[in-house]
């Protein structure tokens, strides 16, 4: 069975001259062709080392003429290598690859023109493009189907040239083909040629689909996958077409593979768009849960993918998964990259049937190792309290025992959550605050800083020292973060609306104002100051008014990706982008993106919400934040939202007013909302959005702060720099 | 699709490096090196660098990685590199840098066969023996029959099978094991926080020309296919396991499973490969028997000592035993040393380089009982050490035993000589890490 090869020891490097001296050697008394076996064994491992070998071009193709397959396949690997860099030299090879196109054994056919397609330039095209056309009807199913890809390659070198020769009619042909792996390779050659910006369009008609359906059985799980992949370019024009076709992928659920599951799951996603039985819909969205729990149990690298691909289609399929955040409970052994996806999907899942469950796991992680893990959990734990208004007491009090460890950074992201918290139920957990002020030493990053001094100056009213607190805080003013710096000013400000008639917060305001106006080098600071002492000077009523004016409530809506854009998302389900939950042409140069195509069977509200296909020029300008006190600045923003009145603003809350301890929660309860949306994933037109479109905080994609900073994404390369320059 | 694969050691050297497209030149490796080799902490199997993304899988001190310019499908990419990585493994009967090294042509050669430009083609080990091999082949005596046989093969429905008339065995025989992996985590008062169980079903089967099989288990349909309103009545199916039926979460099968008539009656029926291949995957979360029960107490005596008194008690029949049992009992860090003391069977002793008491019991028979008690001495520190209190860890292996109580119920040959065929079965339950309970103190 296995046997164990002997070739390590070629891993060394080696001069050109010597091993043309070798081959030299070898082409006499050469028994079985050992010496130049060995020869070119050295020279293999010497590309592999990234030795450039290309000198011994000339040497290395006489050895062609060796009647072994083993020196063949070397002598083309090395073709694979240098022949691009070769053209002047590469005819001498042009008469063996010929010879080998008709070659009667169908192995050496395919390897011949497999080869070939790999060396993209003229003289070699050339050569290959009419035994291209032959192998495209060969009889052997093999040489055809290697012969599909052919064409892509051919397509990739020059796009036009393959188009005048007929290739991609040849290929379409193909699709047609009486053998499966065929079938699937021209299906993938031909989305290759279709998400090129300068290739030709590849749309499916139903008759085309279905005979593709039709050789799912028979292909091979890769081309099972190119297959399902391609019915996201068949736009249905019934109901009962797109609901036919679910119905007849959806047992390639039960695959073994996991990149069929995924790729069955993005056409059923993309089906579903079309659908409109509702029972369908919910029987495939019961059918979808157990394989994707299912990947939980493969590699961690496909658990990744599967939990990333997860976190997006609950979100817009809730039913989902719904009932089985359990199994995205953390092992104590997962890589940290699974543990921060898994934290992420439990808080999606968390309801207040399995808060408690939930809740508990939360305060296990907080005593793990990682960093970013237990920060990440500790937000978690106050997102819950957000989201769910009935585990609020719990995770406030786990909270409160979290900030007792003194352990810094898990104070400090208490801190942090804590805010939202009093923001989200005014009147009710503001008895902590003194808890907090016996920390006040430990905060030492912006954000939690900055989050506490917003506590001081809102509630200033009720902390009896809260001026000398904030004096303190003062002492660093100038060596501050701008961050800090605003919020020490807005609560400044606060307090002496407060505490007007006080000698110390009068001394504090003016204190600071005259450094946020004469001695800071920040604008955004300067204006608010100037702003601020003007308005005080002018009607100090009036500008106690703004200040402490009545904020709008925190929600957690603002959490759950925009539905429009999510259904474009999701059209790439198992790729990159949705790793990143980002449109691949918005972080990758020349990559196709992808919209729902319109037509009499699109369901109304995906209608509604659709976004057509922007071509996005790369690199993207990032969006200008400036961070703030309080709920940073909504960013660019994908869908239009309606102009905001001035006093809702989003700063109204820096500017601004009174706290009115409220009885009760909000009329409109976000917890409510909340599970509305949740169930909420049928396709009828959403309906009218009043308040949350006048919600500064609604499409707020950090309204917690910063806590998606450890979401995976792409490393940015500098805007202008060529990215090639960065990869060599 | 993938641009560029590569193979590299801990080094960061290149052992096999195989470019499909033009779009990046070798020294794309070097970024790779310097990413993620060379970086300590690596946070994620993808880094996407501008438009180009890096995938990688860590197998024996080995990176395998496949480098994509495009919005590649990215479970296909890692699947890809599994499959690749059990090639290596069934060619070679390992993958570690020394097999790859030596063996570098034959790598490359398969590299090159089983993918084209990026796109995965027929990756069944089986059909691939048959076309690379490790020996010479001459290309001018290869019958052009032969090779038509195999790209047939390569390219049919039944790639994962060689012709019938090639597969001869003296003794027809298949031998199943049912693996089950029980993952439990057990809160500090013993209360099951979660218990599930991952379960597969490899086959070795030594079965000549063209079997068709049939495969029967005791498990229940989970999915109430009524519901949907589709057609089809939705009772009946339900029931079909009988009193001892299980629940099974979900099932996913290898290549070879029909799925079409496993969605029409449940039926598993298959040409199989020839040899050992995993048949099917199976999850199951009700019922599950914990072969072992752990039950610890852990009580910090003032700030200088920690006492355990660790209970495990066998919960199946006398007949069986667990193995290889080691349960890993983590000590806070500041622990200098400490006293054990063991009731029963097994060896204990604290291992001061990973902060933990290891106690090995090599076979604890059905129905027994030991603990173990100990108290750790710990210094007293200035300083806060962040200690992250990792779970209890137990490790076993029970043989004859499923934790999801699945059961075999047959195995149909049918082959047209119609020949007799001995079929075999054998149960492993087995901790893989995921048997924890939680030493909240």
């Amino acid at each position: 069975m296995s046997q164990q090869g002997q070739d390590a020891k070629f891993f060394q490097r080696g001069k050109i001259e010597e091993f043309r001296a070798e081959l030299h050697a070898a082409e006499t008394k050469d028994k079985k062709f050992v010496k130049r076996k060995t020869v070119l064994k050295k020279i293999v491992a010497n590309i592999t080392m990234g030795t450039d070998m290309s000198p011994l071009f000339p040497d290395v193709v006489q050895c062609l003429g060796t009647p072994l397959l083993e020196i063949k396949k070397m002598v083309y690997l090395f073709l694979v290598s240098y022949g691009r860099s070769k053209p002047d030299q590469i005819h001498l090879v042009i008469p063996n690859f010929l010879q080998d196109c008709n070659d009667r054994n169908p192995l050496i056919r395919a390897l011949a023109i497999r080869t070939m397609s790999y060396i993209p330039i003229p003289v070699v095209t050339e050569a290959l493009s009419d035994n291209l056309r032959h192998a495209l009807k060969d009889r052997d199913p093999y040489v055809r189907k290697t012969a599909a890809i052919c064409v892509a390659k051919l397509y990739s070198a020059d796009p036009r040239k393959a188009e005048r020769g007929g290739f991609v009619e040849l290929l379409r042909d193909l699709m047609l083909d009486s053998n499966a792996t065929v079938v699937a390779n021209a299906v993938a050659a031909l989305s290759e040629i279709g998400d090129r910006q300068d290739g030709v369009i590849f749309k499916l008609n139903l008759a085309t689909a279905n005979k593709l359906l039709a050789a799912i059985p028979e292909s091979s799980e890769w081309g099972q996958i190119y297959i399902l992949d391609s019915l996201l370019r068949y736009v249905p024009e019934k109901h009962a077409d797109a609901e036919i076709m679910a119905e007849r992928i959806i047992v390639q659920l039960q695959h073994g593979n996991s990149a069929v599951i995924l790729t069955t799951i993005k056409a059923l996603l993309y089906l579903m768009n079309y659908m409109e039985n509702r029972q369908l819909i919910d029987y495939i969205c019961k059918k979808m849960g157990p394989p994707l729990v299912t990947l939980l149990s493969s590699g961690p690298e496909v658990q990744y993918v599967a939990l990333r691909n997860i976190l997006l289609i609950i979100q817009r399929r809730p039913t989902v998964l719904k009932n089985d955040v359990r199994v995205f409970f953390c092992k104590y052994n997962d890589p940290i990259y699974i543990k921060l996806a898994k934290l992420e999907i439990m808080y999606r899942l968390a309801r207040a049937e399995n808060a408690k469950e939930v809740l508990a796991e939360l305060q296990e992680y907080a005593s793990e190792v990682d960093l970013d893990f237990v920060r990440k959990a500790v937000r978690s734990i106050g997102r819950l309290a957000i989201k769910v208004e009935a585990a609020a007491d719990d995770c406030i009090q786990a909270l409160l025992d979290l900030i007792d460890t003194k352990v810094t950074y898990v104070v400090q992201e208490a801190v942090i959550v804590i805010k939202d918290i009093f923001r989200r139920y005014p009147g009710k957990y503001e008895g902590i605050i003194p808890n907090l002020c016996e920390n006040l030493d430990a905060l030492d990053e912006p954000e939690a800083k900055a989050s506490m001094i917003w506590i001081l100056g809102q509630y200033a009213n009720i902390i009896d020292n809260a001026d000398e607190l904030l004096d303190d805080l003062c002492y660093t003013f100038l060596e501050e973060s701008t961050e800090v710096q605003l919020a020490l000013l807005t609560a400044a400000v606060k307090l002496f609306v407060y505490k007007s008639k006080a000698d110390k917060a009068k001394e504090l305001v003016h204190k600071v104002l005259k450094w946020a106006t004469e001695e800071a080098d920040n604008p955004d600071l300067r204006d608010r100051g100037f702003m601020y002492w003007r308005m005080l000077a002018i009607n100090p009523t009036v500008a106690g008014e703004i200040v402490l004016s009545e904020k709008p409530p925190i929600t957690t809506d603002s959490d759950r990706m925009d539905r429009g854009a999510l259904d474009q998302l999701l059209l790439h389900t198992g790729t990159l982008g949705s790793i990143y939950h980002k449109n691949p042409e918005t972080f990758i140069r020349n990559a196709a993106g992808k919209a729902l195509k319109d037509s009499p069977a699109l369901n109304a509200h995906s209608r509604a919400v659709l976004i057509p296909l922007a071509r996005t020029q790369l690199p993207p300008m990032a969006p200008i934040v400036v961070p703030g006190p309080g709920p940073t600045e909504p960013q660019a923003q994908s869908s239009p939202v309606a102009p905001l009145p001035p006093s809702k603003s989003d700063n109204a809350d820096l500017l601004a007013p009174q706290v009115q301890p409220q009885s009760g929660p909000t009329s409109q309860d976000p917890d409510d909302t909340l599970h509305d949306q949740y169930e909420a994933d049928d396709d009828e037109p959403p309906p009218t959005r009043q308040a949350s479109d006048l919600d500064p905080y609604s499409n707020l994609g950090n309204a917690f702060g910063n806590y998606l900073a450890d979401e995976p994404q792409p490393m940015t390369s500098r805007r202008h720099a060529d990215e090639d320059e960065l990869l060599f | 699709m993938i641009s560029a694969f590569f193979i590299f050691n801990q080094k960061g050297e290149v052992l096999i490096s195989r470019l499909y497209r033009t779009d990046f030149k070798r020294s794309i490796a070097d970024v790779f090196r310097i990413q993620v080799v060379s970086n300590p902490d690596v946070r994620s199997p993808i880094i996407t660098l501008g438009s180009t993304s890096f995938f990688h899988v860590r197998v024996n001190n080995l990176y395998v990685v496949a480098v994509t310019k495009t919005n590649a499908n990215a479970a296909l990419v890692f699947e890809f590199c599994y499959r690749f990585i059990n090639i290596c493994k069934s060619y070679f009967g390992k993958m570690d840098e020394e097999s790859i090294k030596n063996n570098f042509v034959v790598v490359y050669e398969l590299v090159d066969e089983i993918n084209d430009f990026g796109y995965p083609q027929n990756s069944e080990i089986d059909t691939l023996k048959t076309y690379i091999t490790t020996e010479s082949v001459v290309s001018a005596t290869q019958a052009p029959e032969v090779s038509s046989r195999i790209t047939a093969q390569a390219t049919g429905a039944t790639s994962w099978r060689r012709n019938g008339d090639d597969v001869k065995y003296k003794k027809n025989e298949a031998f199943v094991d049912v693996v089950e992996v029980v993952n439990w985590m057990g809160s500090a008062k013993g209360t099951t926080l979660r218990a599930d169980v991952d379960g597969h079903i490899q086959m070795r089967a030594y079965l000549s020309g063209t079997p068709e099989c049939k495969f029967g288990l005791n498990d229940k349909l989970v999915i109430d296919r009524g519901a949907a309103g589709l057609s089809g009545p939705s009772s009946g199916l339900a029931d079909r396991g009988g009193g001892d039926a299980v629940e099974l979460d979900d099932c996913q099968f290898h290549q070879c499973v029909r799925l079409n008539d496993f969605d029409a009656d449940r039926s598993i029926s298959f040409i199989p490969p020839d040899g050992e291949f995993e048949l099917m995957r199976y999850r199951a979360t009700s019922n599950i028997k914990l072969p072992l029960k752990v039950i610890p107490t852990v009580t910090e005596i003032g700030t200088t000592k920690v006492s355990y008194d660790i209970t495990l008690k066998t919960t199946f029949s006398p007949k069986l035993s667990a193995t290889n049992v080691v349960v890993r009992i983590p000590t806070p860090l500041n622990t200098t040393d400490v006293d054990v003391g063991i009731l029963g069977t097994g060896k204990a002793k604290y291992v001061p380089a990973e902060n933990v008491i290891v106690w090995k019991i090599p076979r604890l028979q059905g129905g027994q009982e030991c603990s173990l008690s100990a108290m750790a001495k710990l210094t007293s520190t200035t300083t806060r050490q962040v200690w992250a209190r990792p779970p209890i860890d137990v490790d076993f292996q029970v043989l004859m035993f499923t934790a999801s109580g699945l059961i075999v119920r047959f195995l149909k040959v049918f082959e047209k000589s119609n020949y007799h065929s001995i079929k075999w079965v054998r149960y492993l339950t087995k901790a893989n890490g995921g048997y924890q309970v939680r030493e909240l103190t």
